[in-house]
Parts: C-alpha cells; sequence; structure tokens
C-alpha cells in the first residue's frame, strides 16, 4: 500500500464513498501500527463512521467522534479536539463530511496542519449525481480546497453503483479519474476494486 | 439508460423536476433536507422556476395552496413534525380540489422525536391528514428507484383526481442511496384549465374556495369528492405480493426490505413464508391482501411504529385470519434476524 503521511484527510462528494474508504484505510493501517479515526461528519446525520464503533474497538482503532454522533441532535457540533489523537496514533485518518459545506469543519484545524504533514485524498465516483463530469468532480475540488484552507495531495477512485457495481464500470471509469488526476495535478492514488481492495462495510441493514 | 447513483431525497426532487414541477415551497427538516436543498439548486436554473424557503411549513403549504390555484403543478416536502404542521393547508387544498404533492421523509415522534428514521405517520397519512371528510392518495415507495417512479405517478395521480397526493418514505429511504435511472418521464408542465390566473373576459370565472354558505351545495361538493374517491379505489390501488404462502409477512416502504430478507431466511428453513407489500397505503389494497393470504394460516405485519397499518391488515381479513405484530420505534429499523425470528414462532404457533 502507499505510504501514507501521519495524517490522512478523506474528503469528497456526498455518497462518493468517504465512509467506506476511511474505514477500510483505517482497517489496513491497523496492521502497521495505532490508527485513530475522526469522524468530522457534521452533515450527515445517517452512515457514519461513528457506525463502526465496534470493529474498531476489535481492531483497537480508536474512534473520535462528537457526542452527539448517531444521537437526535443534529447540530453541527464538533465537541472533540483531533490533537490529541494526532500526538497519540501512528495515523490519524480524518473522515470528513460530504462536499464544501461538510469540508468546513476542516478550516478549524487548519493551522494545525501546515503542508506536507498531511494527505488529503478527494474521492470520485462517476456513477454519483453531480460528479459524473471530470469539470463537475473538479469544481467541487476547488471548493472543498477553498473552505478547507487544504489542498488535496492525491485521488482516490471509487466508482461504484452499491451492489450493481461491475468490473466494467470500474474499468470504464479509469480515463474520468486520470483525467480528474491530471488537472487537479495531483496523482490517481488508487482505483478502489481494481488496485486497491475494499471490504463493503458502509450496508443497508436488509444486505 | 445509464444509471446515476442518488439519494432517495435527491431522486424524488430530480424526478420532480423532469416531470414538469417547476415550483416547490417548503422549509428544512431532517432527514428531508436533500428535497429543499436540491430544488433551491436545480430550480433557479430552470425558465419559470420558483423555489421559495417559507417562514415555515405552515407558509409553505399555504404557498402550495396558492400555486395549484393559479393552474401550476406544484410540491412541497417535509417530515413529521412539519407534515403536522401543515395538515390545516393539507385540509384547504383537498377542500378545495387542488392538486399537489406532499411528501413525507417520516422520523421518529410524536413530538420532535428523533431524526432517525420511522413509519408512525400512517394513521396521519391515511385517516386523518386534515379535519373534513377527506382522503389522499398515499404513495409508499421501498426504494430509490420508486422514489423516483411514484413521485411521478403522485402528479399524474393529483392531477387527474383533482387531489393532493402523498408519499409517504423515510428516513431511510430519504437517506440512503442506490443506482436509479429516470428512463422517459413526460414533462407534463402545462397550466390546468381551472387555474384562477385571470380570465382576461375570455372565459368563465375559476374560482378557489373551499367555503360554502349553502348546505345543499357543499354536501354535493363532498358526494362528487367521494365519487371520485371510488374511482381513485377502483384504478390506484396497488400491491406487490407473493401467492400461496402460509405465513404473510405484510409491511411498506423501508420496512418491506428487511421483511423479505427475512422471508427468505425463513425459506431457507423450509418455512413457506411471503412478503406483501402495499405500494399504495390509501386505498389500502384490500383486495390484493385477501388474495395473497388466499391459503394463509396466520399474517404478521411489521411496522416502525407500534402498530398502525395492522389495523388495515385485521379490517381487509374481515378479523378471519390470525394477525400479530412485530415493530420498532425510537429511530430503530427492525433488522432481517428479528423478523426471521417471529416468522419461525407464528410458524410453530398456527
Amino acid at each position: 500500500m502507499i505510504n501514507f503521511k501521519n495524517i490522512i484527510v478523506v474528503t469528497g462528494h456526498y455518497g462518493s464513498g468517504k465512509t467506506n474508504i476511511s474505514a477500510n484505510l483505517a482497517l489496513k493501517l491497523a496492521e502497521r501500527g495505532t490508527v485513530s479515526i475522526v469522524d468530522l461528519d457534521v452533515v450527515n446525520a445517517y452512515f457514519r463512521t461513528a457506525d463502526f464503533k465496534e470493529l474498531f474497538a476489535d481492531k483497537q482503532i480508536k474512534l473520535i467522534a462528537s457526542k452527539y454522533a448517531n444521537s437526535s441532535l443534529d447540530v453541527p457540533a464538533l465537541s472533540f479536539d483531533i490533537t490529541g489523537a494526532v500526538r497519540s496514533s501512528d495515523y490519524t485518518i480524518i473522515d470528513v463530511g460530504g462536499d464544501d459545506e461538510g469540508a468546513r469543519a476542516l478550516g478549524r484545524y487548519r493551522d494545525f496542519l501546515p503542508t506536507q504533514t498531511y494527505d488529503m485524498l478527494y474521492v470520485v465516483n462517476k456513477s454519483r449525481l453531480n460528479t459524473q463530469k471530470p469539470e463537475e468532480a473538479l469544481e467541487l475540488l476547488r471548493a472543498i480546497e477553498a473552505v478547507s484552507g487544504l489542498k488535496c495531495t492525491g485521488i482516490v477512485n471509487n466508482t461504484h453503483l452499491c451492489a450493481e457495481t461491475t468490473a466494467e464500470l470500474i474499468q470504464a471509469s479509469l480515463p474520468y479519474a486520470e483525467e480528474i488526476a491530471e488537472k487537479a495535478g495531483v496523482p490517481l492514488l488508487f482505483t478502489c476494486g481494481l488496485d486497491f481492495p475494499v471490504e463493503i462495510l458502509v450496508k443497508k441493514i436488509w444486505e | 439508460m445509464n444509471k446515476v447513483l442518488m439519494k432517495g431525497n435527491e431522486a424524488c426532487a430530480e424526478a420532480a423536476i423532469r416531470s414538469g414541477c417547476k415550483s416547490y415551497f417548503g422549509y428544512p427538516i431532517t432527514p428531508q433536507n436533500e428535497i429543499t436543498a436540491y430544488m433551491s439548486k436545480a430550480l433557479p436554473k430552470i425558465d419559470g422556476g420558483v423555489f421559495v424557503q417559507a417562514e415555515s411549513e405552515i407558509g409553505a403549504i399555504h404557498m402550495v395552496y396558492g400555486c395549484a390555484g393559479s393552474g401550476v403543478r406544484c410540491m412541497t416536502s417535509s417530515s413529521s413534525p412539519g407534515i403536522s404542521l401543515k395538515a390545516e393547508g393539507i385540509s384547504y387544498l383537498a377542500g378545495a380540489d387542488l392538486p399537489c404533492v406532499i411528501v413525507n421523509i417520516q422520523r421518529g415522534g410524536p413530538g420532535l422525536g428523533t431524526i432517525q428514521p420511522s413509519q408512525a405517520d400512517y394513521f396521519q397519512a391515511t385517516k386523518a391528514i386534515g379535519h373534513g371528510d377527506l382522503k389522499i392518495p398515499t404513495l409508499a415507495p421501498n426504494s430509490v428507484q420508486e422514489m423516483v417512479d411514484m413521485t411521478v405517478k403522485a402528479f399524474e395521480i393529483a392531477e387527474k383526481y383533482r387531489t393532493p397526493v402523498m408519499i409517504l418514505a423515510d428516513g431511510l429511504l430519504g437517506q440512503m442511496m442506490e443506482p436509479v435511472s429516470f428512463g422517459n418521464i413526460k414533462n407534463n408542465a402545462e397550466v390546468y384549465p381551472y387555474g384562477a390566473n385571470g380570465h382576461g373576459g375570455k372565459r368563465k370565472k375559476n374560482i378557489t374556495n373551499s367555503l360554502y354558505l349553502d348546505a345543499l351545495v357543499l354536501e354535493k361538493c363532498v358526494n362528487e369528492r367521494f365519487e371520485r374517491y371510488t374511482k381513485i379505489v377502483e384504478a390506484e390501488t396497488d400491491a406487490e405480493f407473493d401467492k400461496d404462502a402460509d405465513i404473510v409477512v405484510a409491511a411498506y416502504g423501508s420496512t418491506s426490505r428487511v421483511v423479505k430478507s427475512a422471508v427468505e431466511m425463513a425459506r431457507a428453513e423450509g418455512i413457506n413464508a411471503g412478503v406483501f407489500r402495499p405500494k399504495t397505503l390509501w386505498p389500502f389494497p384490500e383486495k390484493q391482501l385477501k388474495e395473497a393470504t388466499k391459503n394463509a394460516k396466520a399474517v404478521l405485519v411489521s411496522e416502525m411504529s407500534m402498530g398502525q397499518m395492522i389495523d388495515d391488515v385485521k379490517m381487509a381479513l374481515e378479523f378471519k385470519l390470525p394477525v400479530e405484530f412485530y415493530g420498532r420505534q425510537g429511530g430503530f429499523v427492525p433488522n432481517p434476524v428479528e423478523i426471521f425470528k417471529k416468522i419461525k414462532e407464528l410458524g410453530g404457533k398456527y
């Protein structure tokens, strides 16, 4: 696997698969060292990193989430400090909320995250509404960078259609992901299901 | 047709726009915010598009009254507490025979309850959506694709029978993502002939009203409306179900997806279980339920509530079969294993 820096910020459009990728990265990096995962999603009340509390506890991964996560209090509250997590773990994964609305919360940590100390992944899904064209995905990336004050360091291609994902669909998305990476001036780090196996952790209750 | 990955809320909004709805009035509430947010971004880009975030749900539903009254296709959406606020306006819309689509992405209650999913507004939607003698057709999608298909259908029913129509979904359907396709949706943005939008001396006046000074006139008007309701029952009632099951499990919306998995588990253990899923809650598919339970020994109803649809099930069956219930509340979605255990219990008992 890629040599990540100690802080990995995972951004992207709503539903691009940030949470599933963050959880998979946490499980993989836990084989190399101590891992903390931060649920910084202040936008979404459903389907979030804090859902995997037990799985993370099982693998000694420290979950840091707002005490209001998965409660009925839908206020955009950050009730924790990630600096402690960064000091005490080899890797800290920060799962950010969708779009620039979600990435706004990152702004609070911009002074704490000087360039060169973090990787910021931008997750793209060619099948997801509003990011189906490279231009759309790039426009959103620029908005995320603007509000967070952080710079993207790599693209993650997570093109999928949930249970209807096919090998052809993933293969056909490569030119799309490569174009985004090229225009953003950063590498295409990996394509899920192709050169990065992912376990589907974010599931519907009947699946 | 290429499929696209969408949240149920987004899919509902996009389907409405594609079917010719250019006017939306609403007020934010979780877990339906994506509908309002989507409309706020999309409608201003459309020629003649109108998006208004009203000062409250009460304001929004009365803007719908005004818009529909002028003959223009329109919609509103909310979640449980917001629908309660809209109740007065819905009664007025029904009283004035105005078509519109109202989406309820249900959350737990009563009161502010929780932002997590629920199905506790079944009684409200099907029995008491507003004061007065009225019904509103209520559609119950169980997938993101059906959030598209039923939104299109809702506008068709609303305009054909001149009635408000409700889409009764839940937080899970609104928030979850699935692949959808939009196919060929007919864009129907024409202005209705009965709109009170200025006759210009060229035609008879159109009057939008629900107040009647003469009892005879009001009675005639209500009777005529109920004749239309009879036609809705005949033509629009819809359900899907397995035939010849011993244990029939009735559920709608998200819960029907869980039930499907539970029924598959039961069949794997040799229990002849089947799913009965109403796609319309009013009218409730009585004939279809009788057909589905022709050889059944018992019926299990599963809902994210303390049991509301169960009453319609018992009445449709004329209390001839044992009917039991399994539900979760507080924002919990029952899991397939819980329902499977209950099916197994019924299988042993009956």
